[in-house]
């Protein structure tokens, strides 16, 4: 069943400096019952904005948002039930616990609300905070607790009501990297046995791998695709999904002749087999890792540096008049200098980035 | 502290036994001590010593005076009543301000600076001019459209004081609490929202409460500025004896003619009057230090503001009137009194003229507090804005055994009532100190006002000094130049905005000083708070309005010159 669903969500803000600046376009989403699915894009891509719409901290421009089977915005009838009464729960970025509750009150608080009896309250808050290791520290105010901690008391606080979907925005950024794989895990563990749904916004995409059955990238208010962490990355269908979900290489070329010559050298084509409907110029893209070095096949060029890394050696080979980066296990020695060949499989192809996308991006990093 | 130790110990290599650093650290605290400190302890000792033996009778018999006890009650009923009306107006500005959809915002801020701008004594004189039984404007003309046998308002009673007071003071519960709703993290909110509580149920568990440590601060310095304020209750309650204890103080000094005997009983007033603010002071220390939260956290995004709907432009006018009326009606009427030809004659064309104008122009008095004002203004300001830097650098950089006591010793006169103050300063300078006479000149007033403004330039340049990195001077250092060339050519320059707006700090506050000034003056150094005073207390109303009115226009010439500077500086 649909948990979560998102039709034709569309946000405009009318700023003074910018004008109206679309931060959400037009969005369809489908999220199932017990499915944890990240929203990935950097700063000012609009998943914060859809996550605010969802929990209702923002209004619609057009399209409706199911939750649950229940319409909670519906723009063109003026539907909109405010965030107190869609019984989510969510976890912020910087925690949001109240200073001036300990421990035991900030998680009682929602039960508190929803005049729970006294002797039930108890008996839920030691269950939540059991569930997220805080247990014993109910009298303790969150001043004194680390970050960690604190993540956690938000945690507990958003499990307490039981609710069928939970919205995490970015809650482990504010963490350090250690703390934030343990939480990681701590969080898919209560969603196991809490069965709720996860919404899950972030910027990186390790984190967002990690975690997810699907994920949502998005970039300058677009969604780009949707589908899980292994397709998105073995298949991105464009030049931004490739790069942002891990290091790209990516190889201007030219398509001449019905062979692939990369920019600056029409003298040595790529041995590469060109997708149907391409354009005199594209782009291919690759992994660094997925590079072949070879002593005489392929494309002929050199060693143009070594740089040994802990886990890997890099290498970088000039390609027309392009450096390319490529990645090797240690075993593969080159010398700077050295003649070598480089050998890549399966591509992706990708048409150039034209220039206006490249300042509309820059436009909305700024705001 | 180990690196601090380094450098004394780099000084005392480089064979320096009394170097520059020495020098501001001697000056700083001699200079303290002349100021804050002798006229605090001969305060204290006039009032149990005299003739050099410990005597109680003057102090006990000040305390139980029938007139002083009703005078500190008066006082406590007054701040009170302000600090309650005050926090609760400045509250529900703050709310609206900081978390309501209400149109018109920057309109309204610039409102709330005005009472920052004028001394509540002209407010005072304004709402007298309006409401005094049955001379006051608004009164005469209700009696005689209602036909009314008595006044319907009157203003001369601790009711009109306590309106007075709270129309200047509420701005600061308003600041306190505005600064803190816009530095708090709008996700606190939203969590509980998202927790299921309703709109209001967040206002009342999490807003307020965060908020509280806000409030009290604002309230507290309602109620402290409250309780040493002179200049309302001595306009609105001289003339049905309604008196307060700085009031009280001034009468005893002024019935006695400044003979020894009225001051020494004002000086056991005085005790009276500390021991009360000490207080507050003492609650203010313990509800500060309590509960302040840390609630600036995360990416800044704007909270999510309550829509008011129908009651937006109904709540939007009742705002903007009240504040008007508040605000601006006192200055407004000001103006008109200082036009009419006599006090009393109806405020139409005809009885406009600008003789008022010409008279007071054509007085050498008034001229001469215009030009003494000017002279104090300034030299309190150029020299408290270099002391203070000195000391700033001293406590911050310098970092001698005693810091503290320093640090205190040029705090400690801003809590002490300003009426105290002055007690002290003339018990300092009446030839008690190597027989040093002041009394009665110009340069009494210049001691008092560098005792009073002191902290502000201080306070200043000490922000300013924490946020220049110490290595900044060390790689001067290190380039080659001497400690001094390191001051002069690095630091100082860093911190120069800062001692600018130190100069104004004290400038702006110091031309429209009434309450030490009072009761410091001689014959030829009236001062242009006094001068106006003085004026309406000789029933020359219309003349005192238009001296006021010129003060006014001075002080708002003098901030136009204020914000202009430094909106050119962040510009740069």
């Amino acid at each position: 069943m649909n948990q979560v669903v998102l039709r034709h969500v569309t946000k405009r803000f009318t700023t003074r400096t910018m004008g109206t600046v679309t931060a959400v376009d037009d969005f369809n989403l489908e999220i199932k019952e017990g499915e944890c699915f990240s929203f990935l894009g950097p700063s000012g891509c609009g998943k914060t904005t859809t996550l605010r719409m969802i929990a209702g901290f923002e209004d619609l421009s057009e399209g409706e948002i199911e939750l649950c089977g229940r319409p909670v915005s519906i723009k063109a009838k003026n539907l909109y039930v405010p965030p107190e009464e869609r019984d989510l729960g969510m976890v912020f970025q910087a925690f949001a616990v109240w200073p001036h509750m300990n421990i035991f009150d900030n998680v009682a608080f929602p039960l508190k609300i929803r005049k729970v009896a006294k002797k039930e309250i108890t008996a839920r808050v030691k269950e939540a905070l059991r569930h997220c290791s805080l247990d014993g520290l109910e009298k303790l105010y969150p001043s004194e607790l680390s970050g960690g901690q604190q993540q956690r008391i938000a945690l507990a606080r958003a499990i307490v009501t039981n609710p069928k979907v939970m919205l995490l925005d970015e809650p482990l950024s504010n963490l350090d990297p250690k703390l934030r794989e343990t939480m990681r895990f701590e969080i898919k563990e209560l969603q196991r046995q809490f069965g709720f749904t996860i919404i899950f916004v972030t910027h990186d995409q390790s984190e967002a791998m990690a975690i997810s059955d699907r994920m949502m990238v998005c970039d300058m208010g677009k969604i780009m695709q949707i589908d899980t962490p292994e397709n998105l990355y073995r298949h991105p269908n464009s030049r931004f999904v490739h790069n942002f979900l891990g290091e790209s290489t990516f190889i201007n070329v030219v398509l001449r002749d019905g062979h692939v010559f990369p920019k600056g050298d029409d003298t040595q084509p790529i041995d590469l087999p060109i997708p149907e409907n391409a354009q005199s110029e594209m782009v291919i893209a690759t992994r660094p890792n997925a590079i072949r070095l070879t002593k005489d096949t392929g494309y002929i060029t050199h060693i143009e540096k070594r740089i040994f890394l802990t886990d890997k050696t890099e290498y970088l080979v000039p390609v027309g008049e392009q450096l390319v980066k490529i990645q090797t296990p240690h075993r593969v020695v080159f010398a700077p200098g050295e003649q070598c060949g480089i050998e890549i499989a399966a591509p992706g192809w990708y048409p150039p980035e034209d220039k206006e996308a490249i300042a509309e991006r820059a436009k909305r990093q700024i705001f | 502290m180990f690196r601090r130790k380094n450098t004394s110990d780099l000084a005392a290599m480089e064979g320096r036994r009394l170097g520059l650093d020495g020098i501001m650290t001697g000056l700083s605290f001699v200079l303290l001590f002349i100021i804050v400190v002798i006229p605090i302890f001969m305060i204290i000792y006039n009032a149990f010593f005299y003739q050099g033996k410990f005597d109680l009778t003057l102090f006990t018999s000040v305390i139980f005076d029938k007139e002083n006890l009703k005078a500190m009650g008066n006082t406590i009923i007054i701040a009170v009543a302000v600090t309650i009306f005050g926090t609760i107006m400045g509250l529900f500005y703050a709310w609206l301000l900081g978390r309501s959809d209400i149109p018109a915002k920057g309109f309204m801020r610039a409102l709330f600076t005005i009472p920052y701008m004028f001394p509540p004594f002209f407010g005072a004189m304004a709402w007298d001019l309006l409401f005094s039984g049955r001379a006051g404007y608004i009164n005469r003309w209700l009696m005689h459209t209602f036909h009314l046998r008595t006044a319907p308002v009157n203003i001369n009673s601790l009711g009109g004081i306590i309106f007075v007071e709270c129309s200047y003071y509420f701005p600061f519960v308003f600041m306190q609490v505005v600064s803190a709703l816009e530095r708090m993290d709008p996700t606190l909110e939203e969590s509980a929202r998202i927790a299921g509580a309703r709109q209001s149920q967040v206002i009342w568990k999490i807003t307020l409460p965060l908020v509280k440590p806000a409030i009290s601060a604002g309230a507290l310095l309602i109620l402290i500025s409250s309780l040493a304020h002179f200049g309302v209750p001595s306009i609105l309650g001289f003339s049905k004896n309604i008196f307060t204890l700085p009031t009280m103080i001034y009468a005893l000094i002024n019935r006695s003619g400044g003979s020894f005997e009225g001051i020494r009983q004002g000086t056991a007033l005085s005790i009276l009057l500390v021991a009360v603010v000490a207080v507050a002071l003492v609650i203010q220390k313990k509800v500060l230090s309590s509960g302040s939260y840390d609630i600036i956290k995360g990416k800044s995004m704007r909270p999510t503001l309550i829509k008011l709907r129908g009651a937006k432009y109904p709540l939007l006018f009742l705002a903007c009137l009240t504040l008007l009326v508040i605000v601006v009606v006192p200055l407004v009427m000001i103006f008109l009194v200082a036009m009419v030809k006599a006090y009393g004659l109806p405020l139409v064309w005809k009885n406009f003229s600008f003789s008022n104008y010409q008279k007071v122009f054509a007085s050498p008095a008034t001229m001469d507090s215009i030009r003494n004002s000017l002279f104090l203004s300034v030299t309190a300001g150029v020299v408290c804005m270099f002391l203070g830097v000195m000391i700033a650098y001293v406590i911050n950089r310098i970092r001698p055994r005693g810091r503290n006591v320093l640090e205190i010793l040029s705090i400690l006169p801003y809590s002490i009532p300003g009426t105290v103050l002055a007690i002290g300063v003339i018990l300092a300078w009446s030839g008690a100190i190597f027989g040093v006479t002041l009394y009665n000149t110009i340069w009494i007033i210049l001691v008092a006002y560098m005792a009073r403004y002191l902290s502000f330039s201080m306070k200043s340049a000490s922000a300013s000094l924490q946020q220049v990195n110490s290595s900044l001077e060390e790689a001067s250092r290190a380039c080659g130049a001497t400690h001094t060339e390191s001051l002069r050519d690095i630091t100082l320059p860093l911190i120069k905005p800062a001692m600018v707006s130190g100069f104004f700090l004290i400038f702006l506050p110091a031309m429209r000083e009434l309450t030490t000034s009072i009761l410091l003056y001689g014959p030829y150094s009236r001062t242009l708070g006094v001068q106006i005073f003085a004026l309406r207390d000789a029933g020359m109303i219309p003349q005192a309005a238009a001296l006021a009115s010129v003060a006014i226009v001075i002080i708002i010439i003098c901030n136009a010159i204020v914000t202009w500077i430094t909106k050119d500086r962040k510009g740069a």
